[in-house]
């Protein structure tokens, strides 16, 4: 066991530097460079060349990326064209928003997706099983920022019942922490569902197929002739070792959480890091997109080494010869 | 849905939809003039009549009146009289999907929206098909060391959350439509390349690709007869997936405006318009939202039901 943490944990080294380099080939390879990006028709031709040397542009290309690696070494990721925020300061600010929006989807993704799983296989090809899987497929396929905007128009602006964005009420300040925390939950409510159901869309399609599966083995079979109860059986028995893979798919539903929480937080203004990397696109301030997508990918590689070491814990037959 | 009829229903929606978006222009009756001063934001259904003057200026309003020597049109913002001479033709049409702000047909920009997010998607998935089925080959015939670093650059980049890595160079190239479909096949190939060594890798064991090598087939016949077909199923099921997934990732830059140049109307940049102003006019982000869904679902539906044909016939 721990061995197979030490080992994923050294992996990711590798990783995290293949994953570095990527993001300066594609800055580099780009048109142009940071001294262009804050062109002004105004800069003489010395404030430029000053510019150039002040990010390191004058140096040659292998020395710029020694020095990029350098930097994330020492978690120095750099300033931003635009505010001159320190950009670790930046991730430091807009990460807790980020991380809140996306722990309470994935909570949502988890109990919605079982939920509507279990209801679902319960009685196979009844009315819940259709109506569910034809509406999971067409969550599935309706754009994240669609869905988002049509909640905003009908919960927020036409029946008032929730805030259309931001993360608190103005003057929330003032107010006393329980009721602060319920204003900050009001407002987390409609993001969280937008994210979280899609999400669970798809972990109820992937565990219903799974719970069919189980249901055909000889120990349902078995559980039933000693008379259990029908939703012991489900609930127990097929959940279960149903639930294993869908550790490594919540895992794997990283990815879909921290793309899907730009568009989230863009709808709804959620002052997270998706929502720093849309206005640093809009405004071209590389280093700030730099860290971000780093931040992000470095996320990814760690929800699959957790989810792995996740399974490992539940499954005692990946812990002897894991991958 | 009928389990059995997945890639029927969704072929037949696939096709409904590309007939829709490239021989409705044909069809169809042209669209009225864009007015934005007296056809703006009208719902759909609405008649309107259309009025070319002398000049080549076209008036587009539900609200016309002829009288003896002039036409009254009338507009939310202002009344126009024009002399009747100076009227070239008259007629009336209908907005059927309504008239976003400027006073332009939904109906005609869905349709060429469809046609540019279609083809962008289609394209990107070609490009994607290529890279990931050279890459995954080279892979899996090019020895363990060549494997080993091409499938840790795929997991490299498979790590990157794709909507990160497509702003940081959206950001960067500022694209046109080449440039977006290069970007969107580049970025997802990774998960084909993958799935086109693991065949091979598994093909390479099976019997019938040894009976064929140990009765002295030539390679490039083991190819074509043995290889080939059995990787046809798996990748035409994966591409019919990947195809939606890029519609919806080439709608979401658009949505976001870091897609091709906002002149050109895709089905993402209808929704963030419409959103703007969501309170006036339900149509304009409903419509194209739900066309992204319908096209994206027939997808899922052929994916789906190329992986039952597949698994009947194992």
């Amino acid at each position: 066991m721990k061995s197979l943490v030490i080992r994923r944990l050294l992996l990711l080294i590798p990783m995290v530097w293949l994953v570095a380099t990527l993001t300066f080939i594609v800055v580099a390879a780009a048109p142009g460079s940071y001294a262009d990006t804050v062109d002004h028709p105004g800069l003489t031709a010395e404030q430029r060349e000053a510019l150039r040397a002040r990010y390191g542009l004058d140096q040659p290309i292998h020395r710029q990326y020694l020095s990029w690696l350098g930097s994330i070494v020492t978690g120095d990721l750099g300033t931003s064209f635009v505010t001159k925020e320190p950009v670790d300061r930046l991730l430091a600010r807009t990460l807790p928003p980020t991380l809140l929006l996306g722990a309470s989807a994935l909570l949502l993704d988890f109990i919605l997706g079982v939920w509507i799983a279990v209801t679902a296989v319960r009685k196979p090809r009844g009315w819940f099983d259709r109506i569910s899987s034809v509406v999971s497929l067409g969550i599935a396929g309706l754009p994240s920022f669609w869905v988002a905007g049509l909640t905003v128009l009908v919960f927020a602006l036409l029946l008032g019942w929730f805030p259309a964005s931001h993360m608190h009420s103005v003057g929330a300040d003032t107010l006393s922490p329980l009721a602060s925390l319920g204003d900050l939950l009001h407002h987390l409510l409609l993001p969280a569902a937008c994210l979280g159901l899609a999400a669970a869309a798809g972990t109820a399609r992937y565990l219903r197929s799974t719970l069919l599966d189980i249901r055909g083995e000889r120990f349902i079979l078995a559980a039933r002739a000693r008379g259990l109860d029908e939703g012991r059986i489900l609930w127990v028995h097929t959940l279960r070792p149903a639930l294993l893979p869908v550790v490594t798919i919540l895992g794997l539903s990283l990815p879909f959480l921290v793309s899907g929480s730009v568009v989230i937080e863009s709808v709804f203004s959620w002052p997270g890091v998706g929502l720093a990397l849309l206005q640093a696109a809009y405004a071209r301030d590389v280093p700030v997109i730099m860290g971000i997508t780093l931040l992000g990918a470095v996320a990814v590689l760690v929800g699959s080494l957790v989810a792995d070491v996740l399974y490992a814990v539940v499954d005692p037959r990946a812990r002897e010869d894991g991958p | 849905m009928n389990r059995g009829r997945r890639l029927e229903v969704g072929v037949t929606g696939l096709c409904m939809l590309v007939a829709f978006c490239m021989l409705g222009p044909l069809l169809l009756p042209a669209p009225p003039a864009a007015d934005p001063t007296n056809a703006a934001l009208l719902p759909p259904g609405t008649a309107v009549t259309e009025i070319v003057l002398d000049d080549g200026r076209a008036l587009v309003s539900p609200d016309v009146r002829k009288e003896r020597n002039i036409t009254v049109v009338k507009g939310p913002l202002r009344t126009v009289e024009v002399t009747n001479e100076r009227i070239v033709s008259i007629r009336t049409t209908r907005f059927w999907l309504g008239s976003d702000r400027f006073g332009r047909d939904v109906l005609a920009q869905l349709m060429a929206g469809g046609r540019i997010s279609i083809s962008i998607a289609a394209l990107a998935a070609l490009v994607a098909l290529l890279v990931g089925t050279t890459v995954g080959l080279t892979a899996a015939t090019g020895g363990r060391f060549v494997d080993s670093v091409l499938m840790r650059m795929v997991d490299a980049l498979m790590a990157f959350p794709v909507l990160f890595l497509l702003i940081l160079v959206a950001t960067i190239f500022r694209p046109g439509p080449l440039v977006l479909v290069a970007l969107l096949g580049m970025t997802s190939w990774m998960g084909l390349s993958r799935l086109v060594r693991g065949q091979v890798l598994t093909l390479r064991g099976r019997t019938f690709v040894l009976a064929a090598r140990a009765a002295g087939c030539p390679p490039t016949r083991i190819w074509r007869t043995h290889y080939l077909p059995n990787l046809s199923g798996p990748l035409s099921q994966d591409t019919a997936l990947r195809v939606g997934d890029l519609v919806l990732a080439e709608a979401t830059l658009s949505y976001l405006g870091l897609g091709i140049p906002p002149d050109i109307p895709t089905w993402g940049a209808m929704v963030a318009q419409g959103h703007r102003v969501m309170l006036d006019g339900w149509w304009l982000a409903t419509l194209p939202g739900i066309a992204i869904a319908f096209l994206v679902v027939s997808l899922a539906l052929i994916g789906d039901g190329i992986q039952e044909r597949l698994s009947l016939s194992e």
